[in-house]
Order: structure tokens, then C-alpha cells, then sequence
């Protein structure tokens, strides 16, 4: 079992979703972050005065998976939130021990489903 | 000075900066219905188009609106409100090019500041309709075109003096002359841009929900409360008699229309949508602005009644036509500039506070009434439609007039002004 990290660009977030969809990973975790990259950011300004921008908005997805799901995984998020373009992001592949479903108690393989 | 002139231009000045301030409502109300990526932008265009209103129709929409001249069009005194003028003079003691709305007994700026307000009101309509998509620029440059010549041109048909006037056509405070205007340009505007990425997907409708409803509460407070000075202060006179019916027609149609809008969604959607509730008091306050004075409160409560189903409706429908207004302005303004302008020729009752407009068809004075209001609906909605649209098509052509699908998607805030609204905040900028 794998727990698979990635970091997306925001607005990528929703054709990432559909890739995976398409390659029947239907449960995730979404969350806001902040994240920095290798960018410069984007300049802001307010009232006169730029400001740089280098912690930006980024979305964090989290996927744990089948062994079977990982290869699929990987390629779904990839399709979805490339573009080509600095901040595309970053995915994680981290070994995850275990998983439990807390209404049924279910573990390991069964639990990701 | 008489004491009749000195109170006729306080009402005037206090009702014109009630309308005034409605321009607050309409920036909350159209941000609360946004997404908060695009909250600077949407504040911005309703924060400028009031400077573009207030010089624009300095510049010329005063002189071709009231000015002397064909039944179409002002041709004297075009330029910067400056042609000759004795007001308060009135009626047969008036000298001056301004001579249509020299029944009115208060001085030359107090007439201008107040007409000055409705024109702003038409412009901003289109703003809601256009958001989260509209190039800045675009939007600005086709305001000046609004207040510039679209609004004037239907504003001098209707009040200045024009064919509609003559024809018996009447519209005492503006569902067609602002509403059904502001309404005509935004459809326009809304064809020419497109959908919102995101809205319709694959043939499905799908919601974009605003980033805050109390803000858009807040607004449509503001807006009732702002159109307490948008009715009763079009007597432009402090006619007890008048300004107090105008009052409770307004407040009537208003409160009606809410109860109908929340009970539509609840029958329809399943339940009582707030948008859909605010909507409703706005269609209402729509509805009943070209007919308050000439109807009864009891008809002012059936006008409101019919105008919150209606907006509920007509939203469901620009949905399933493919049109995308993140506000219902349309639903609003349009589709109720248009229904309170027929009212006007179904529920008349002659000189019921003073203007002899005749009964309307439901009152026993048959369709000629009817007739004229119609013919101004139409009127009204082929030039406004032709004429934004060719704007909106000039602007499409040589600056563009949508954002690009990366700056739509990040936000206006950003792209168009460099600022967020939220600044500290995580605002999810996706869907």
C-alpha cells in the first residue's frame, strides 16, 4: 500500500480530478497549502508598494492506493495537472503501514478499496 | 426663495443620495454572488463606473437625454450641462433648451445630480452579469458608451421629451428606462462572452456558488433601502400625497415579491434559497418601479407577487439557455424592467396620485395603454440590444473584451489589478 502525495497548482485541481475519475480513483483528501517553488511568485502590489509573493497557493492532494492503483495513480495526476510551466508541482510516494476504515474496522487492501 | 422650491430640492437632493448610495448595494450584492478570487475586480467595476456615470453624462448623456431637440435625440445644450436654463423656473416661465423636465421646480443641478444617479444605476447593472470574466478595460470603455449615448438616447424617448412621451407611453421611475436598459446591455454583454469556465460542463449546469452571502444580503438591504429614494423621489416634487404612496407601493411589491420568490424556490429547488429570496426583492423593487405611482397598493402587492415567481423562473431559464449571469441581473432587471413596464398598462388607474396616464386594461381603459407600453418594450429592447452589442463587438475586435482562461481561472483580482481582497486569507481558488 502507497500513500501518494502530490502538490498541484490550484486551478489544476479540478482536471486532475476528472484524470482520476477516468482511472477509477475516486477517494482522496484535498487540502489548501502554501507552498515554495522555484519561481520568482507573482508580483502583488498594494497601495504603491510590490510585494513578493514566494510562499504560493498550492492544493495537496492525498491518495492512498493498492499497489495495483500506484502506476495509474502517478500517471492520472500527472495528465491533469501538467502544463508545461514552472509549478506544475511535486508527487510523493510515501509506504504506507496500514489503513482502517473506521466504520467497519476493515484493514490493509480492503480498507483502500 | 419660496418655501416650495427650498423643500422640493432637499427631496430631491435626499432622494438622488439615496439612490446614490444603492450603488454600495450593488457592489455587495454582485461580490457576494462571486467567487472571492474575483471580489477587487467586481468592487472596482462598481467602484468606477459611478466616475464614469457621474462624467459621462456630464460630458454629453445630460444634453443628449433632456435637450431640446427631435423625438429621438437632444440637440441643444449637449455639452456639459451647459445650455441655457432659468430653472426653478417652470411651465410657461421657463426659458431655457431643457424644457422637458422643466415641470419639475427645483434648481438646474438639483435636476441633473438626480438624473445623474438613475444613469449610474443603468451602468452598473451590467457589471453583475459580466463578472468574473469581463476585461477590465472593456468594461470601463463600454460604461462610457452607456451613459455616453445607450442610456440617453432611451432616457430622451422616455422622460425627455421623446416619441415614447408623446405616444402616451409612461414610466414613472425607470423599469424600462434604467432596468430594462441596464438589462438589454448586460444580455448583450453575457452573448458576447461567453460562460464562465466551469459552468457549463459537458451540457451540465453546474453551480458557482458566491463567496458570501451575508455580503450579498447586506447589499440587497441597501438596495431597498436605497430605492425608497429611486420611487418616491421621481415626483422630483415633495407632493406629500404622491411621495407617500410611492412609498408603500414600492415597500408592497417588494415585501410580496419576497414571499413569492421564497416560496417558488421552495416549491421548485426543495428549498427556500436565499439568492433566490434576494433576487425576489429586487425583481420586485424592479417591477414596481415604472407603475408606482400610477397603481394601487393593492395592485402594487399582485405586481409583486408575480415578479418574485418570475425571477425564480426566468433564473432557471437563462441557466438552461446557456446563458451565464453569476447575479441574475437579467432575471432582475430585464425580464422585471420589462413585466413592471406592462404593468404599468394593465393595472393603471388614472390620477390615482396626480399624472393622468388613463386605465390601464385592467381597470377598464382597454389596451391602448397596454399598446403604448409595448411599444416601448420592443422599441426600447431592439435599439439597446443592436447598440450594445455593436459596442461589445467593436471592444471584442480591437481590445478584447474576456479575460484569458489562466487569469479566469486564478482570479481577476490578481491578473486585472494586482491586489487581492482577501489578502491572508486561503481562499480556495479553484472549484
Amino acid at each position: 500500500m502507497k500513500l501518494i502525495i502530490a502538490y498541484i497548482q490550484p486551478h489544476k485541481l479540478n482536471d486532475v480530478k476528472q484524470s482520476l475519475y477516468k482511472e477509477e480513483v475516486f477517494k482522496m483528501s484535498v487540502t489548501n497549502s502554501l507552498g515554495c517553488g522555484q519561481q520568482k511568485g507573482y508580483h502583488e502590489s498594494y497601495r504603491g508598494v510590490g510585494i513578493e509573493v514566494n510562499l504560493l497557493k498550492k492544493v495537496r492532494l492525498e491518495i492512498a492506493v493498492n499497489e495495483n492503483f500506484v502506476e495509474r495513480t502517478i500517471n492520472a495526476i500527472i495528465a491533469g495537472a501538467k502544463t508545461g510551466q514552472i509549478g506544475d508541482g511535486k508527487i510523493f510516494i510515501v509506504d504506507l503501514v496500514d489503513c482502517i476504515r473506521i466504520r467497519t474496522g476493515e484493514k490493509g487492501g480492503e480498507a483502500i478499496g | 426663495m419660496e418655501t416650495k422650491v427650498i423643500v422640493d430640492t432637499m427631496w430631491v437632493l435626499i432622494t438622488a443620495m439615496l439612490v446614490f448610495f444603492m450603488n454600495l448595494g450593488f457592489a455587495a450584492v454582485e461580490s457576494g454572488f462571486a467567487r472571492a478570487k474575483n471580489c477587487v475586480n467586481i468592487m472596482s467595476k462598481n467602484f468606477v463606473v459611478f466616475a464614469v456615470s457621474s462624467l459621462g453624462f456630464l460630458i454629453i448623456g445630460w444634453g443628449l437625454m433632456f435637450g431640446d431637440g427631435s423625438p429621438l435625440i437632444g440637440l441643444k445644450g449637449l455639452f456639459f450641462a451647459s445650455g441655457a436654463d432659468n430653472s426653478p423656473a417652470t411651465g410657461e416661465a421657463y426659458k431655457g433648451v431643457y424644457s422637458a423636465i422643466s415641470w419639475t421646480g427645483v434648481p438646474f443641478w438639483a435636476k441633473f445630480f438626480f438624473q445623474l444617479v438613475f444613469c449610474g444605476t443603468a451602468a452598473t447593472i451590467v457589471s453583475g452579469a459580466v463578472a468574473e470574466r469581463i476585461k477590465y478595460i472593456a468594461f470601463i470603455i463600454f460604461s462610457f458608451a452607456m451613459t455616453m449615448f445607450i442610456y440617453p438616447v432611451v432616457g430622451h424617448w422616455v422622460w425627455g421629451g421623446g416619441w415614447l412621451a408623446k405616444m402616451g407611453m409612461f414610466d414613472f421611475a425607470g423599469s424600462t428606462a434604467v432596468h430594462s436598459v441596464g438589462g438589454w446591455a448586460a444580455l448583450a454583454g453575457v452573448i458576447m462572452l461567453g460562460p464562465r469556465i466551469g459552468k457549463f460542463d459537458n451540457g451540465h449546469i453546474k453551480a458557482i456558488p458566491g463567496h458570501s452571502l451575508s455580503l450579498a444580503t447586506i447589499g440587497t438591504f441597501v438596495l431597498w433601502f436605497g430605492w425608497f429614494g429611486f420611487n418616491p423621489g421621481s415626483t422630483m416634487a415633495a407632493d406629500p400625497n404622491a411621495i407617500a404612496h410611492v412609498a408603500v407601493t414600492t415597500n408592497t411589491a417588494a415585501a410580496a415579491a419576497i414571499m413569492s420568490a421564497t416560496l417558488a424556490s421552495w416549491l421548485l429547488l426543495g428549498k427556500p434559497d436565499l439568492g433566490m429570496t434576494l433576487n425576489g426583492c429586487l425583481a420586485g423593487l424592479v417591477a414596481i418601479t415604472a407603475p408606482c405611482a400610477f397603481v394601487s397598493v393593492s395592485s402594487s402587492l399582485i405586481i409583486g407577487l408575480i415578479a418574485g415567481a418570475l425571477v425564480v423562473l426566468a433564473v432557471m431559464m437563462f441557466d438552461r439557455l446557456r446563458l451565464d449571469d453569476p447575479v441574475g441581473a437579467l432575471s432582475v432587471h430585464l425580464v422585471n424592467g420589462v413585466f413592471g413596464t406592462l404593468c404599468v398598462g394593465l393595472f393603471a388607474q388614472d390620477k390615482i396620485t396626480g399624472t393622468a396616464t388613463g386605465n390601464g386594461l385592467f381597470f377598464g381603459g382597454g389596451s391602448k395603454l397596454l399598446g403604448a407600453q409595448l411599444a416601448a418594450v420592443v422599441s426600447v429592447a431592439i435599439f439597446v440590444f443592436v447598440a450594445a452589442a455593436i459596442t461589445w463587438a467593436v471592444l471584442k475586435a480591437v481590445i478584447g473584451i474576456r479575460v484569458s482562461r489562466e487569469e479566469e481561472l486564478r482570479g481577476l483580482d490578481i491578473g486585472e489589478h494586482g491586489n487581492e481582497a482577501y489578502a491572508g486569507f486561503q481562499v480556495f481558488t479553484t472549484e
